[in-house]
């Protein structure tokens, strides 16, 4: 049992590390990189007056490592400092925001992780015969398509040909959850499609790896039915790739989200970032990426961790 | 006569290949088998790789494995025709009447199921045995092939247990269900030769016991000899001879299999040493990177001129490691070695071109020793040009006389490695070490890959360029038929210490250490009865003690 | 040798994109920003192909136009990309040690970062041009090709072949350059495909964002931003650019499956 938690907490703290050096090449990378802060967000015209205000007010003339430390402290304590462009406090207008995108992501999840193992499944069950060359054919399809484009098709054949979905997906506090459901579907759509593929595709992958194993093969020479040979001994051995599949796929639906909150004017925090990239609003794009990136992070690590459970050679050490 | 519980008439098989570059095609790898096998009895299907002995092992359980069709021919199984029964008649009879074990139990068993569930999962899914039953008789089956604490070893995982027991293991999941026939797939294949022996007499036991018929499969005559009624010889998907195991091993009529009988039955006599030991190992103790214990203790060797010193040891016995440390690939802790009158430096960075030419490997896989972008030329040329210059017309003349000293034409200069056979490899490689004109070559498990007819082809031509080239080899080998073919010398290692070393006939005569007694009598001989004997002496010994 | 149908198909496609990518100003019947009818999302006619777009511009010129950047910004983000990727990847398989240590961390720390946000955050502090994009794209994913050229280039190292070069004496030039390269290379030129068709949809993503190439230049994933409100009024100008992405994309990947495969059955004999 030592081992395992020994593997277990070495993988946590390699995230933690990981998260850590994150948080300081954002920082840095914001602030080594060509171009003067103060400079972009006043642009050319600016007068030198104005150029020292801006610098000080944002606190350009500290030594860079006191200000880390003191953004990162901020950040922990849930204080990520106020937006330059409209003097607000980040932490309230991104808590919100980021309820918006985990609600978005959270129902593309529900509807795509079972849809996608059913579909990898049936693709292992009819290999190489029609169903699984289709299913191959409209993961090539929509792997060469950006997820924009997809969602502009989506709403030029769903929204505007049909009107089944609204294409603009304002919600707001006082919506029922019909009604935001409504709202989403079609971002909830778009985005179910985008991951949907990759899911679909590593799931097959790591069931015909399981599938192809001796000891399948030794199942079948035991004369079992295909029942209990896929829920005896394939689906045991096949949760922790499974598993590992869906995390990696949450990781990328992260990003999907970004692209597609801007499509379908999202109030979350996808939108949120693009718009402060535009504008150049440091203190925004810093707390957008460090969540966006230790969320991915996060989840990179639970499928890390859910493999190392689920090896039965760290189960029951010798 | 009582009526055959397994009859094979005309089974053809066929297999779909999909050769780079053509189109995928069908052919056929088992061209008309036929044999009868009566109830209790044991046949023996022997043959080299390719042979088709595994498919058919299979096709008694209407099984192909991947693309593998049988085509056509009958299958008769307890009185009925398997290859027409459908599919519900098809499950009972699989893992009910007739069961398998695989050459590897480590792959064929379940990860992530304990050993029990899966030994009695036929029985109970048969409807053979209540699940109490089931799990006192796999007990029992424990017990009978000399499992170690027979009631908990089923509730252990399989990766808990060592590679012999589990193969013990297998056995037990085939016998458990109270089949009338199993089918085993090489099961001693993948062990050590100590090991081996055990496995072998358990399923022994475990076949006289239980009245059970079986296929044996298997490349080695010497192995199915001890266990089998009848043998069924088989060459890439005919049948050469069928007969009883008494007229095959001693009257063997055709010449394929008197092929096989005779195999590693090479005369070698014992050279004396005349000169200054070409290698001298002093004292070397080794250990690898990272890890905190000696995989070499103080290990002393020597090796003369155009001698061949075999190091033999099972798995572990750090026989390749001594490799690793003469060539230089790994730096020793302790000790030196002695090469051709001068040290050599321990790491292989410091050593001279003169050194490293001098010293040439052959490697246990020439399937990946030789780079597969090269051609044959290029791969035998190259020692020519970078050791002595070589260029052009003299250098083709060259690579022209080691062709034709390693027994291959010119026609195969500009072959890739891929399209020569297994043994073709392994002679361009030998060709490649015997281009640099080498005083030494060391041998890894150089014939371990091949099927014997090929091996000892190897082994013949060796000592043919040995003769002619007055090449000393370090032999590195798990199988002691091969070092008696062809050793002046031998090193028996075990556990990283050299426990017996001498000329070749004081290590082979009596009396022994305890290893090496071990390691000799477990070497399954090719006569008769011998299984029995070696069990009635070990019983002997035992009972004396 | 004979070419199989897909491929030929895929090589057609791809070649075609590509010779109309470098002849755009031959090819298009207009200019790229030239505004030619007062009427703005006009349907197709015989005297515009595809429309006209947002500002009445020829969206057929448009598209050759955008193919153009959106294609020379790819190809050269993926020659980046390669050249920074395998050459530190291969390095860092033969010297091993501190030096492989020190490089690999670095890759698992850029690559725990999504590109897509990683490219955001980069973005906001400098001037967003076309040279800024090509680098910040090509090191971003030059992280991916260094993971895959180093561990092709760890199996090989380990192989028993290089062990024997090893022990002849060989050089580390001859090593790699003759005893891992010409194995490394078809896993490396398939990915090539692939990285590509990442690098078109990767700036055209970006373009579309308003964080690409910017405007008036055209490239793909701009004419969708600027065309994007044409759709709630059933006007599809800029699903073209869909079109001309998925295209390009299938084509590509055909060849490089057919390179793929070429290749590895090179290695299992010369049929």
């Amino acid at each position: 049992m030592s081992l395992l938690i020994k593997l277990l907490a070495q993988r946590i703290a390699l995230g933690l590390v990981l998260l850590f050096m994150v948080s300081v090449l954002i920082f840095a990378g914001t602030m080594i990189l060509p171009g003067d802060v103060a400079q972009s967000i006043l642009g050319q015209s600016a007068t030198p007056e104005a150029l020292a205000n801006m610098r000080r007010d944002l606190g350009l003339n500290d030594p860079p490592l006191q200000r880390y430390f003191s953004w990162l402290g901020g950040f922990l304590q849930g204080d990520l400092g106020t937006a330059l462009t409209s003097g607000q406090d980040i932490a309230e207008s991104l808590g919100k925001r980021l309820g918006n995108t985990l609600f978005l992501a959270f129902w593309a999840a529900i509807i795509s992780v079972p849809l996608a193992i059913t579909l990898g499944l049936i693709a292992v069950r009819y290999r190489e015969r029609w169903p699984d060359k289709m299913i191959s054919a409209v993961t090539l399809a929509s792997i060469s398509v950006p997820e924009f484009l997809i969602a502009y098709i989506a709403i030029f054949f769903v929204s505007v040909r049909l009107r089944w979905a609204p294409s603009v997906t304002t919600i707001h506090d006082g919506m029922s959850l019909g009604e935001k459901l409504h709202t989403i579907s079609l971002p909830v759509a778009v985005l179910t499609l985008v991951v949907l593929a990759h899911m679909m595709r590593m799931t097959r992958a790591a069931i015909l790896n399981v599938m192809q194993s001796a000891y399948i093969e030794t199942a079948e020479l035991k004369g079992l039915r295909m029942f209990n040979i896929i829920w005896k001994h394939a689906f045991p051995n096949s949760v922790a790739p499974i598993v590992n599949v869906v995390m990696l796929n949450m990781a990328y639906l992260v990003v999907g989200v970004v692209v597609i909150e801007v499509v379908f004017t999202y109030p979350g925090m996808g939108q949120y970032l693009v718009d402060h990239v535009s504008k150049r609003d440091i203190p925004v794009v810093q707390a957008c990426g460090l969540i966006f990136a230790a969320v991915y992070i996060g989840l990179n690590m639970i499928a890390d961790i859910v493999s190392i459970l689920a090896n039965p050679r760290l189960r029951h050490p010798k | 006569m009582s009526e055959p519980l397994v009859k094979v008439r005309d089974l053809k098989i066929g297999a779909t290949v999909y050769p780079p570059g053509e189109k995928p095609h069908d052919i056929e790898i088992v061209h008309g088998v036929s044999f009868e096998l009566a109830p209790g009895k044991v046949l023996g299907l022997i043959g080299e790789s390719g042979a088709g002995k595994s498919t058919i092992g299979l096709a008694s359980m209407a099984y192909g494995r991947g693309g593998v069709k049988i085509t056509g021919g009958e299958v008769w199984v307890n009185g009925r025709d398997i290859l027409k029964s459908n599919l519900g008649d098809v499950r009972s009879l699989r893992g009910g009447e007739v069961t398998y074990v695989s050459q590897s139990a480590a792959a064929s068993f379940n990860p992530a199921k304990q050993i029990m569930d899966q030994v009695t999962e036929a029985s109970i899914r048969h409807g053979k045995f209540s699940k109490k039953d089931a799990e006192a008789r796999a007990v029992e089956l424990f017990r009978k092939l000399g499992l170690p604490d027979p009631e908990n070893i089923g509730t252990r995982y399989p990766h808990q247990v060592s590679g012999g027991q589990l193969q013990r293991c297998m056995t037990a999941l085939a016998l458990c269900p109270e089949p009338d026939l199993v089918v085993f797939d090489e099961p001693t294949t993948a062990l050590d030769v100590t090991t081996q022996i055990d496995v072998l007499m358990a399923i022994k036991e475990a076949i006289r016991d239980t009245g059970v018929a079986a296929l044996y499969i298997t490349h080695d005559l010497a192995v199915v000899a001890q266990v089998s009624d009848d043998i069924l010889v088989l060459k890439m998907g005919d049948m050469v001879e069928y007969g009883s195991v008494d007229q095959i091993i001693n009257d063997p009529q055709e010449d394929y299999t008197k092929a096989l009988v005779s195999v590693r039955s090479i005369d070698h006599q014992e050279k004396v040493a005349t000169s200054e030991p070409v290698l001298k190992v002093e004292h070397i103790t080794a250990r690898y990177k990272g890890t905190n214990f000696d995989v070499l203790h103080d290990v002393n060797v020597e090796l003369h001129p155009g001698q061949t010193l075999a190091v033999v040891g099972e798995s572990g016995s750090g026989k390749s490691t001594l490799a690793r440390v003469i060539t230089g690939l790994l730096p020793p802790r302790g000790g030196n070695v002695h090469f051709a009158g001068r040290d050599l430096s321990a790491a292989l960075g410091g050593r001279s071109r003169e050194d490293l030419r001098e010293l040439q490997m052959i490697y246990q896989m020439a399937d990946v020793a030789m780079n597969p972008r090269q051609t044959v030329g290029t791969i035998i040329g190259r020692p020519l040009e970078f050791y002595f210059g070589l260029k052009g017309a003299e250098k083709q003349k060259r690579i022209l006389e080691l062709l034709e000293e390693i027994e291959m034409g010119e026609g195969f200069i500009d072959r890739y490695p891929a399209e020569l056979s297994g043994g073709q490899k392994q002679r361009v490689c030998i060709a490649r070490a015997l281009a640099a004109k080498p005083k030494l070559i060391i041998c890894d498990e150089v014939t371990s890959a091949l099927d014997p007819l090929v091996a000892d082809g190897i082994l013949k031509l060796l000592l043919d360029l040995q003769k002619v080239e007055d090449v000393a080899y370090l032999f590195i080998t798990h199988d002691l038929a091969t070092v008696k073919a062809i050793a002046d010398s031998i090193a028996v290692m075990y556990q990283g210490k050299v426990v017996r070393y001498g000329g070749k006939t004081d290590v082979l005569s009596p009396p022994f250490d305890d290893y090496t007694d071990l390691l000799l009598s477990s070497v399954p001989e090719m006569k008769l009865g011998w299984l029995e004997e070696v069990i009635a002496n070990r019983k002997m010994e035992s009972a004396g003690n | 040798m004979r070419i199989p149908i897909a491929a030929l198909i895929g090589l057609f496609f791809t070649s075609l994109y590509f010779i109309v990518a470098i002849f755009a100003p031959w090819i298009a019947p207009y200019g790229m920003a030239e505004i030619v009818s007062p009427d703005i999302w006009a349907p197709s006619s015989a005297e515009f192909l595809l429309g006209t777009d947002n500002l009445g511009r020829d969206l057929l010129s448009r598209m050759i136009y955008g193919g153009r950047t959106t294609i020379f910004i790819a190809t050269a983000a993926t020659i980046l990309s390669f050249a920074t990727g395998s050459i530190l990847g291969f390095l860092a398989a033969v010297l091993g040690g501190w030096a492989d240590q020190l490089m690999s961390r670095f890759v698992d720390l850029l690559m725990s970062i999504p590109s897509l946000i990683f490219a955001l955050v980069v973005l906001s502090v400098v001037p967003v041009t076309v040279t800024v994009l090509i680098i910040v794209m090509g090191l971003l994913d030059s992280t991916r090709v260094y993971r895959l050229a180093r561990a092709v280039a760890v199996d090989i190292n380990v192989m028993d072949y290089v062990e024997a070069a090893k022990l002849r004496g060989e050089g580390r030039k001859w090593i790699i350059f003759r005893e891992i390269l010409p194995n490394a290379l078809s896993p490396l030129v398939a990915e090539m495909g692939l990285r590509f068709i990442f690098m078109v949809l990767f700036v055209s993503t970006l373009s579309f964002l308003g964080l690409g190439v910017q405007p008036p230049q055209a490239d793909w994933g701009g004419i969708v931003k600027e065309n994007a409100d044409g759709i709630v009024y059933g006007i599809g100008a800029a699903l073209y650019p869909a079109v001309a992405i998925a295209t390009l994309a299938i084509s590509v990947n055909l060849v490089a499956d057919w390179v793929l495969n070429r290749t590895t059955s090179l290695k299992g004999g010369r049929g």
